[in-house]
């Protein structure tokens, strides 16, 4: 079966969604992730949408299910590259993902993620290990 | 009004779903709407296609471009011989749902399209009528 890779980026684990999800797909990539977590003791999930034309109240409901066990897992979710027609499109729809964080790149994500980290003491400096992304000057 | 032109797709499975949304996609460009409209109708479309699915036991879907002097609209139609919906507001109601979903397809494909119209009769089945006008 078809699947959507996640990577890994240090201390943060990396979802781009890129296809049309169907739901087989989208309730895979849940499974798959909370695995890595798990596994991986990642405290960040970045799920890159900036590809996605449309988010529908199903795609909508997988992310928040992402957040809501991540956040059990004890790891932070930031949405990101969510395109703008989107964006407007979700709100008139009527949906709204309590406790996930948006940014505009998946870079700015990742130093929200350091900055949330680093606010709540668990990341004292920059790890070199989450710099895999970043092609400016570290935060 | 007069009907530009007129596709029928089945909706029988989750690949019907995301096949519904490229074909509506495809007629919102060509009737000329702008990219937020189009992201509108395709989200709406993907919403009724996957109750369609989902509730109504599949079904299909006809989508039409629309032509009157003036204006230009798209169309959509689904329709199922599924278990019918007895109470059509409660159904619209946000955050009401008899599946697990978070009950926001139908008010949202409402607020997302000009006109939605809802018949449904118990045991017979549903059709959903909705149309965004350019
Ligand atoms: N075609 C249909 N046939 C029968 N019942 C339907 C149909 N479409 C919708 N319904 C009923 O209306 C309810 C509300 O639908 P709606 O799309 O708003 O929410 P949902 O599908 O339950 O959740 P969501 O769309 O947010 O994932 C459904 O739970 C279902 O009971
Ligand atoms: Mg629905």
């Amino acid at each position: 079966m078809e699947r959507i890779p996640i990577l890994k980026m240090g201390r943060f684990l990396l979802v781009t969604i890129q296809v049309d999800m169907h739901d087989r797909l989208a309730l895979a990539l849940q499974d798959d992730l909370t695995a890595r977590i798990t596994e991986t003791g990642a405290r960040g999930v970045l799920i890159d949408i900036s590809a996605l034309e449309m988010v529908d109240s199903f795609i909508g409901r997988m992310i928040a299910n992402i957040a809501a066990m991540a956040r059990i897992l004890d790891a932070q979710t930031v949405v990101t590259g969510m395109q703008p027609a989107v964006a407007i499109t979700l709100v008139e729809l009527g949906l709204d993902l309590p406790g996930v964080r948006t940014a505009l790149t998946v870079e700015r994500g990742m130093l929200l993620l350091r900055a949330v980290l680093h606010a709540a003491g668990e990341l004292d400096q920059p790890s070199a290990a989450d710099e895999g992304l970043d092609a400016g000057p570290a935060d | 009004m007069p009907v530009q032109r007129t596709d029928a797709l089945a909706v029988r499975s989750a690949s019907d779903v995301v096949a519904v949304r490229q074909l509506v996609r495809t007629r919102a460009q060509e009737a000329g709407f702008n990219l937020v409209d189009q992201t509108r109708i395709v989200t709406a479309a993907s919403e009724l296609a996957r109750n369609t699915l989902d509730y109504g036991g599949g079904g299909r879907a006809t989508i039409e471009l629309l032509t009157e002097p003036g204006r230009t609209g798209l169309r959509m139609l689904f329709e199922d011989e599924g278990p019918g919906i007895p109470d059509i507001e409660l159904a619209l109601r946000d955050g009401y749902t008899t599946g697990h979903g978070l009950g926001l397809g139908l008010g949202g494909a409402r607020r997302l399209m000009n006109d939605l119209r809802i018949e449904s009769r118990p045991g017979k089945g549903t059709r959903v009528d909705a149309v965004r006008w350019r």
